[in-house]
């Protein structure tokens, strides 16, 4: 029954993206009707599936795809293909199904009037379908067939408006970027597969914690699976192609690049989450740390409504896979689900605004807009408050969350360990500036561009009910009863975090000794109300710091930029990432390349010219021995017959009485002879 | 004063005479009726030996031996047909060619 429901669900999109790519232009309104109905019914049937579906149930339907037996030398090959419906595949079903159909509602508008409209819904379908079937699988081999689908098909929507060169370039960024991170995965999967013969996660784990894949090889299969992450969850150091991608259309980025193909990444992580040793963990703590700074300080300094709302998704995705890396399952998680609402009303939210200004995204071009778009501001003031943390909102419990977690790690592990947490309030109030930065700059104050101005209005009911939904989603009490405390919801007894099934020695020290309550959660517990206070702080701290500077105009922002110009520079040039790699690697690979093609033209090249030369010469050795002596003989036998047949054709005239006369002399000389004898 | 006698010596003289005569018309001719006509020479030259050695030849029972003279008629018979198609021959070849030359009769040459 779920089973069937769920894949349901899973087909929907992709029979929205048939139908959108084969008959899209006739349909009357080029069928958006038709996709965007289609995404609500997954909606409903995906609410369906998260109500029937307990904390610790399981319903999983496998079909055997593959069954070769005992081959002779590969051993036994099988490889069955399944959908698995827990209490994330649950969760994600609806956060993917919402986050879509919204999208799909909010694009009637945005995209209205575009020359590939019809394609535009069905390039959604695919992309849908794809996501759901990340979420639904429960194998690797699917996941990973699934995961280069969403690849292929977000770069067909970031590149949706190839005919203008930055969507091309940035499309072929995300997707090469992706391959490289691809690759990681592959490899881990492969790993996996040939030391347990298996793609299916219970029983990869059941291999696992049966000792049959340990030590090196188990954190190097864990770390390998997460670079699949950090491709898809644009993790540093591939994190460069995510704000590029923002050259796609505004509900694209929203449903991409915010709430569900980024998401993959954090998703994969939570699933194979009970496999990772502890020194996998710290380099997935690490990366997310690391990522999560470099983006918050990046998004300080852009000006582009969307490059902003970009690194601060970078930089939030950095916050859950940190939060997984330190072992805050639950609150990685959670925040995956918060944000998905929150990021993804930012997007409409800009794209309303995009909407309103004609296509203009740059935030020094706006301001004042909150009198003009009222709805549109406040359901992305509410946004804001979420991603910031402010307390009432749904990202203040996620957030709170995972720096409880930080903090749990660094008391345990001590040392160097504090800089999680350290790191993490930082970016908290990183966030909760650059966030109010944003809105100020937007919303407040006088309009920079009047003329812009006076054209804008608020955006029709089509993009106005789904930033509404999504406001109304980040509030704390779809989460938690309790405003100030998420253990206590729902959420936290849903997804709790599995039983690690690596071997004692590869766990964090204090996993080792068996005992009944984690010592962990514990730890997140007790820290649970300082991480509050101080969450507080740093929030209510960047806050203040961007109204005095955007608002009140206590400082001036431009003199602390001439003041810092250095750093400054180097947030506004993304920390030359990307010249970076354009600059090393790329051009690197470039004159790498340029060896080859050189190496090519003269060392194979010239070998096969130069042995096409040998041949040359020894054909025409030959050709001339031929010429000259072997027809020289044939010629000789040739003229000598030619020399006696001119000879003796003399004697053949044609003419019937000098036959005539050669026969009587014949005969005379015949007489002679015989009158000899 | 001696008396002549012919004998079978002088026919075959005559016909040897005659029969070279022919040859010559035959080798030396171009017109294609003089070839005939040397052909006709080079038969009635072998008619007179027939006739000459049927009648000098043996006797059957006191009798001449007339098989000689037989075929000298076949061999006129033979002539006269020979003489008839030839000559048809002849009449056609100047029809195409306009000639009766036989050296300039060669286009199966080409």
């Amino acid at each position: 029954m779920l089973v069937t429901i769920s894949l349901i669900i899973l087909f929907l999109p992709l029979l929205s993206f048939l139908v959108q790519i084969f008959f899209g232009k006739k349909l009357p309104r080029q069928g958006d009707w038709l996709a965007t109905s289609l995404l609500f019914v997954a909606l409903f049937l995906s609410f369906f599936v998260f109500f029937s579906t307990g904390a610790n149930d399981r319903v999983v339907g496998t079909v055997s795809w593959i069954d070769f037996k005992d081959t002779p030398v590969l051993g036994s090959f099988k490889i069955d293909l399944g959908i698995v419906i827990d209490n994330l595949s649950a969760i994600m079903l609806v956060v993917v199904c919402m986050i879509s159909s919204l999208s799909h509602l909010f694009s009637i508008k945005y995209m209205e009037g575009d020359p590939k409209y019809s394609k535009y819904y069905a390039y959604l379908g695919i992309f849908s379908f794809s996501m759901l079937g990340i979420v639904l699988t429960n194998n690797l081999f699917l996941m990973y067939i699934f995961w280069e689908l969403v690849g292929i098909s977000s770069y067909i929507l970031i590149g949706f408006w190839y005919e203008k060169p930055g969507p091309q370039y940035a499309s072929k960024k995300a997707f090469i970027v992706n391959r490289i991170g691809d690759v990681g995965f592959f490899t881990g999967i492969l790993i996996i597969y040939i030391t347990l013969r298996t793609f299916n996660f219970t029983d990869i784990f059941a291999g696992i914690a049966a000792g049959k894949l340990t030590g090196g090889w188990l954190t190097a299969a864990g770390i390998l699976v997460f670079c699949g992450a950090v491709g898809k969850s644009a993790q540093f150091p591939l994190h460069v192609w995510l704000p590029d991608a923002m050259e796609g259309p505004t509900p694209v980025s929203a449903l991409i690049h915010a709430a569900t193909m980024v998401a993959a990444g954090v998703y994969l992580v939570t699933r194979v989450f009970v496999m990772m040793t502890a020194d996998a963990l710290m380099v997935i703590a690490t990366i997310g740390m690391i990522t999560t700074f470099i983006s918050a300080t990046i998004a300080i300094t852009q000006n582009d409504i969307k490059k902003v709302l970009a690194y601060s998704t970078v930089s939030q995705l950095g916050y859950m896979i940190m939060a997984l890396g330190v072992g805050a399952y639950t609150a990685g998680f959670f925040h995956l689900v918060t944000h998905a609402a929150f990021k993804a009303c930012l997007f409409l939210g800009a794209g309303s605004v995009i909407i309103a200004l004609h296509h203009e995204q740059d935030i020094r071009q706006m301001g004042g807009l909150r009198n003009k778009m009222k709805i549109t501001y406040y359901t992305f003031l509410m946004a804001t408050l979420a991603i910031s943390g402010v307390p009432l909102t749904s990202g203040f419990l996620s957030k709170d969350s995972i720096l409880a977690g930080t903090m749990a790690f660094a008391s345990l592990r001590g040392g160097i360990n504090y800089i999680f947490p350290v790191v993490g309030f930082f970016v908290a109030g990183l966030t909760a500036f650059y966030m109010f930065r944003l809105v100020l700059l937007t919303f407040h104050g006088e309009p920079r561009n009047k003329e812009k101005y006076e054209h804008a209005h608020e955006s029709p009911k089509v993009v106005t009910i789904p930033l509404i939904i999504l406001a109304i989603f980040s509030f704390f009490a779809f989460y938690s009863v309790n405003p100030i405390d998420a253990n206590t919801g729902w959420f936290a007894k849903y997804v709790t975090a599995p039983k690690t099934v690596v071997p004692v020695e590869q766990r964090f020290a204090y996993e080792q000794e068996a005992v009944e309550e984690s010592v962990f959660v514990e730890e997140i517990h007790h820290f649970h109300y300082p991480a509050m206070g101080l969450s507080l702080f740093v929030a209510g701290a960047g806050i203040l710091l961007a109204f005095a500077f955007y608002k009140w105009n206590k400082f001036s922002a431009d003199a602390v930029v001439e003041k810092i110009r250095p750093l400054y520079n180097f947030s506004l040039n993304k920390w030359y990432f990307d010249d970076f790699y354009d600059g090393i690697i790329v051009a690197g690979l470039l004159k790498f390349t340029q060896a080859l093609k050189w190496f090519d033209n003269t060392i194979i090249d010239g070998a096969v010219n130069g042995a096409a030369y040998i041949t040359e010469k020894a054909a025409t050795g030959s050709g001339k021995f031929d010429n000259s002596f072997v027809d020289g003989l044939v010629n000789l036998v040739g003229s000598f017959v030619m020399f006696f047949g001119l000879i003796f054709r003399k004697i053949q005239t044609g003419r019937i009485q000098t036959y005539l006369a050669y026969v009587l002399f014949g005969i005379i000389i015949f007489y002679f002879i015989f009158r000899a004898l | 004063m001696e008396q002549l006698h012919v004998g079978l010596t002088h026919f075959l003289i005559v016909s040897a005479l005659l029969f070279g005569l022919g040859l010559f018309a035959i080798v030396t001719r171009k017109n294609a009726i003089m070839i005939l006509m040397g052909i006709e020479l080079v038969l009635n030259a072998a008619n007179i030996n027939f006739i000459a050695f049927s009648k000098y030849g043996k006797t059957i029972e006191g009798l001449p031996n007339l098989d000689g003279q037989a075929i000298a008629i076949f061999v006129i018979i033979l002539a006269a047909a020979e003489a008839v198609i030839a000559l048809a021959i002849i009449l056609n070849i100047y029809n195409n060619f306009k000639t009766v030359n036989a050296d300039e009769i060669d286009s199966l040459k080409e």
